[in-house]
């Protein structure tokens, strides 16, 4: 299938997403609207969205990222529901996890595997399509609570035109991973897709989720994804996000995090595809003595741009953070990283650190790293830094004294540069498969 | 063992060098070096700081901070000088490192198996899949007295001074060198692990290959005797003797021969 794009401005590109409307899908799957709560929420969205606008590239958050290649394309609603079969999908699956599966945003039951998860309460987890949820009282509560659809266009966009999404309640220990995933086909026009969820995990729950992003043919799109997650008070979460969009996909996402007294939330992000993505995860510690660790990887090569943006709240005694974010960048690609964490006056005996390391593979890239750390209050135990490099002389000598030809080494440099990041995600099958698309990238090496 | 019938393994004569910095040529280090290593020698080369000897152990293994400017270098019969670091290395020659680098993300075992592969290749010989390298990585692993645990960490991330020279070692157990040269692998060295070491090297000389030993001390030879000593001051071979010399230098010092030369 030929795809028809025409370019159009910024301004156009707006207000053609403003047109976006609710899409014929299956039977069954319909967004009544006859919730009033969401019917407020959604109205308010769409005036906040007119109101916001696209960030400007004078906008601070936005100064690095060029979204001018966004700006060429209408994107058309998606217009109808498109039938995949297993077989399609086959390669982005994960063994033995519970899974929701949207196509271009829209939930696929056929190709989604609820196991036990999907009877309510039933071995400690709820998953389930958004849609079916929404009179859930924890939904009502918890959605778009978080997601700052007041400050940002884009989450704006996402929470009035959202389709569906996923809903996932932990109440115990979920065992097996779940897996979320959002798969991108190629329609006639470029598409808008808002994927959307929500992890609300209860008191002393335990879960890993997997947030995956995925594009089956090569085409135009643009994917505005928003996530909200709630730990309450001594729960763990594991959340794995995995952006590997086409290449000539456009993916924003942003992630809000409330974590809990006593919670662990654990992310790795990483942004492997698009031709531009961004993504803005926000934690926030909502209680004494939480603790939230962040790994990210942006690898990226030809065109692409990738920017990641963080925000770590510290607003209680004794939390603690950990972040580390790498950045790959090869060809003329553009990546950039922007980690604040804020320490406020409450938050006595904060531990945090931040490290943000980046490998630059050829002459034309760029990284653009900004840590940023701002404290007020004098108890606390920070520390933060930035490197930007090349491949490291010393160990491109090594490798090639092992007999290793210098592109090989290369290439084994830079895999084991980004496989820091991925072995700590701890989905084994899905680091496995992971590990191989950082492989074919890097062509030649096979460990 | 000196066997005056035995192979050339390495020619080299009046080999000069010089470092290179950003790209510039700068100072001359070496100064015009002569040695010759047979199979089943053990050399030492000894000398203070600065004298060249690290640079000539980098030199040889093609390290491309620095460019020779002259003389020769002969390997097995081919052109040393002609050859990039990773054709110096399939040829049969290895460096253990002074300082052997860290790199995380890739395991001792990939590493290994990956190196043993492309030797396997060069030779003409198949190649081990994972299981059947673990078998004989598991054997070599006992040279060096390491844990198995080591092979599944990430390359000297997190090991201490002695582990990571052990597991120079094990590089060398695992890819047969013909010619292995240890630069200043005793340095920073507690005595367990220099015995540790040594017995290692020891075990796996053969009448076949050889060793080239760059040190500042005369402990390691005390674990590691060599046939050769030599003297390297300004850049140049200033003297060579058995390893009687090492003892010679330790109880004098090294300003006796460099006045002498």
């Amino acid at each position: 299938m030929t795809q028809v794009s025409t370019t159009i401005s910024k301004e156009k590109c707006f207000e053609q997403l403003l047109l976006g409307k609710t899409v014929k899908r299956v039977p069954g799957q319909y967004l009544s609207g006859s919730e009033g709560w969401l019917e407020a929420v959604r109205a308010e969205a769409l005036e906040n969205a007119r109101a916001l606008n696209f960030p400007s590239d004078r906008h601070d958050d936005w100064r690095f990222t060029d979204l001018s290649p966004l700006f060429q394309h209408g994107f058309q609603p998606v217009s109808s529901f498109a039938k995949l079969t297993p077989g399609d999908i086959e390669k982005f699956l994960i063994p033995g996890s519970t899974r929701l599966v949207f196509v271009d945003g829209c939930y696929d039951a056929g190709l989604s595997e609820l196991g036990f998860s999907g009877s309510a309460g039933a071995h400690g987890v709820t998953v389930s399509s958004l849609v079916e949820r929404i009179g859930d009282v924890q939904v009502e509560t918890y959605f778009a609570r978080q997601a700052s659809f007041k400050q940002d266009a884009f989450a704006a966009l996402n929470t009035r035109f959202f389709e569906d999404g996923a809903f996932v309640h932990v109440t115990g220990e979920a065992a097996a991973p779940i897996h979320i995933l959002h798969v991108a086909t190629r329609r006639e026009a470029p598409s808008a897709i808002y994927p959307r969820c929500l992890v609300v995990m209860e008191p002393d729950s335990r879960a890993t989720v997997v947030e995956d992003y995925a594009g089956l043919e090569d085409g135009v799109n643009f994917s505005d994804a928003v996530t909200e997650v709630v730990l309450k008070d001594d729960a763990q979460l594991q959340h794995v996000r995995v952006q590997r969009d086409e290449k000539n996909a456009f993916h924003i996402g942003h992630c809000s995090v409330a974590v809990g007294r006593g919670s662990v939330y654990a992310a790795t992000s990483l942004a492997f595809g698009a031709r531009v993505s961004r993504h803005d995860l926000h934690a926030v510690q909502m209680g004494e003595g939480a603790e939230i660790r962040l790994n990210g990887l942006a690898l990226i090569t030809g065109r692409q741009i990738a920017d990641t943006h963080t925000r770590i709240d510290h607003a209680f005694p004794r939390g603690k953070s950990v972040q580390l974010h790498k950045c790959i960048a090869d060809g003329a690609a553009h990546a950039i990283f922007n980690g604040k964490v804020i320490v406020h006056p409450g938050a006595a005996g904060t531990d945090s650190s931040q490290s943000s390391r980046n490998l630059l593979l050829s002459g034309k890239a760029r990284i653009d790293t900004q840590p940023q750390l701002e404290i007020f209050n004098d108890d606390v135990k920070c520390k933060h830094g930035a490197t930007v490099g090349q491949i490291d002389a010393d160990s491109l000598f090594f490798l090639r004294s092992r007999g290793f030809s210098e592109e090989r080494a290369r290439n084994l440099l830079s895999h084991a540069f980004a496989a820091e990041i991925i072995i700590k995600i701890p989905v084994p099958s899905l680091v496995e498969s992971l590990s191989r698309t950082i492989l074919d990238r890097m062509s030649g090496v096979r460990t | 063992m000196i066997n005056k019938d035995s192979r050339v393994l390495l020619e080299v004569r009046n080999l000069r060098a010089e470092v290179v910095v950003d790209g510039v040529r700068g100072v001359e280090i070496l100064k015009g070096v002569d040695l010759t290593v047979r199979a089943g020698e053990v050399h030492a080369i000894m000398g203070v700081n600065g004298s060249g000897k690290s640079t000539f152990s980098k030199v040889l293994a093609g390290h491309p901070e620095y460019t020779v400017t002259g003389g020769t270098a002969t390997f097995e019969g081919r052109d040393l000088l002609a050859l990039a670091a990773e054709e110096r290395a399939r040829a049969g020659l290895f460096l253990a490192f002074q300082y052997p680098v860290e790199i995380p993300g890739v395991s001792n075992s990939a590493l290994l198996r990956l190196a043993y592969n492309t030797l396997q290749n060069e030779r003409g010989l198949e190649e081990l899949d994972p299981l059947e390298f673990e078998d004989l990585v598991l054997e070599k692993i006992k040279v060096v007295e390491m844990d198995a645990s080591f092979l599944d960490r990430s390359v000297n991330e997190g090991f201490s001074g002695g582990e990571k020279k052990r597991n120079e070692i094990l590089q060398m157990a695992v890819l047969e060198p013909r010619l292995a040269i240890l630069d200043e692998t005793d340095s920073g060295l507690d005595i367990d692990a220099l015995r540790i070491v040594a017995n290692g090297v020891n075990s796996l000389l053969t009448a076949d290959n050889a060793v080239v030993m760059v040190t500042h001390y005369q402990r390691l030879l005390n674990y590691i005797v060599p046939d050769y000593v030599h003297v390297m001051d300004g850049g140049r071979i200033v003297r060579t003797g058995g390893k009687e010399l090492a003892l010679e230098l330790e109880a004098r010092g090294y300003d006796w021969v460099r006045a002498a030369a």
